[in-house]
């Protein structure tokens, strides 16, 4: 069967993983611009990543059929010096055309301090100058159920934004039903140790329904899983629910919500 | 959704992984007790929180889960001044000095 991984950081993963991936059915990617596990020395880093994604990892997911497709953006992380993020920031605009690119992420909040909402705000302003989609990165562990609220809040203040245009990603037990209540789209990724597991992800599904609701594996550099969607659908099996259901949480909802960027497509990629 | 599955069902499928991950608990906290026997377990917010997150999984009422998710998530709502580093420690660390929250769950 065929899944979409909504969320997947496929510059820090081998070939070997694209190849994985593709035998488990992955026919599409969505690639958010993130923290690389180091802070960049300065603006050209990231023209470089950004090139990355709309050029390099679009042909290395093609030769194994799978639609490659980022957001961009400056991540929380390195948000805490608001100049330096200005000048990335001014960077997004060159790539905002380039064929593969959905919108502005991951953008949030990472400690839930003042020069992160600073930079979150004016992303969130970006997104709506250019009406973009928008992929929202939430807090781990303590700081998620805080930070949640206040991403939201700050998407709500900026007064042009339809929550239908926005995934909040990393939703957990605590925080996934004020997402969904608020009309928002809600991600949940499956990490082993700091997020959720396929077993606590189907859980959820069976506790708030499948509308608006998907899962991805944020597989990156850090003790993660590519394989993280199919396990979850296997899961999802093996307690009995429907095909149907198992294709909406991995491949119709993201379809649905991601088909409104205009750039996203699941076809097959017709090669030779 | 009614969940596919019947009560046994769910038993039989995933009760030997948790009956090992219930052990794992156990022998977590005799392992931190064990490096110091006269220290106080609940000294550090996250054995605190920890032990109450407990609690909850004996108890009676549902949602234990989002419960212990609660229990150790930072239960204010001002923006820092700073950000303190990247990292998150997984309990909130003014956890022993907020007792009112332990109630609530
Ligand atoms: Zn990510």
């Amino acid at each position: 069967m065929r899944y979409i991984d909504p969320h997947i950081h496929m510059v820090s993963r081998t070939t070997d993983d694209y190849q994985r991936m593709a035998l488990a059915g992955c026919v599409a990617i969505t690639e958010p611009a993130f923290w690389a596990g180091f802070d960049r020395s300065g603006p050209q880093g990231f023209f470089d990543y950004f090139t990355q994604l709309t050029k390099t990892e679009p042909a290395r997911a093609a030769a194994y059929g799978i639609r490659h497709h980022c957001w961009l953006c400056i991540n929380p992380k390195e948000a805490e010096d608001p100049g330096f993020a200005r000048e990335v920031m001014g960077l997004i605009p060159d790539f905002l055309d380039k064929p593969n690119v959905l919108g502005i992420g991951e953008i949030g909040l990472n400690k839930n301090s003042k020069n992160e909402m600073v930079i979150l705000e004016e992303q969130i302003a970006l997104a709506s100058q250019h009406d973009r989609l928008i992929l929202v990165h939430t807090p781990h562990l303590e700081d998620k159920l805080k930070g949640t609220k206040l991403i939201m809040d700050a998407i709500m203040r900026n007064g042009s934004i339809d929550p239908g245009r926005v995934l909040i990603d990393h939703v957990e037990e605590h925080t996934v039903s004020m997402v969904l209540d608020r009309g928002f789209w809600a991600g949940m990724t499956l990490y082993p140790d700091t997020k959720c597991t396929p077993q606590r992800a189907a859980d959820i599904f069976e506790m708030v329904g499948t509308e608006r609701l998907w899962i991805n594996s944020a597989g990156d550099w850090g003790h993660s899983d590519p394989l993280a969607v199919p396990k979850c659908r296997i899961e999802m099996q093996h307690r009995g629910h429907t095909p149907e259901t198992i294709s909406r949480i991995s491949y119709d909802n993201p379809l649905r919500f991601l088909g409104q960027a205009g750039t996203f497509s699941a076809d097959p990629i017709q090669t030779g | 959704m009614q969940p596919p599955y019947t009560p046994e069902r769910a038993i039989d499928l995933y009760f030997l992984e948790h009956r090992a991950k219930l052990l794992d608990l156990a022998s977590f906290i005799d392992r931190v007790e064990r490096a110091d026997p006269k220290a106080d377990l609940r000294a550090d917010p996250r054995m605190a929180s920890f032990l109450d997150a407990i609690e909850i999984l004996t108890g009676a009422d549902s949602a234990r889960a989002e419960r212990i998710q609660l229990l150790f998530s930072d239960r204010s709502d001002e923006l820092l001044d700073v950000a303190p580093g990247k990292g998150a420690i997984g309990a909130d660390p003014n956890y022993n000095d907020t007792p009112s929250k332990r109630a609530e769950g």
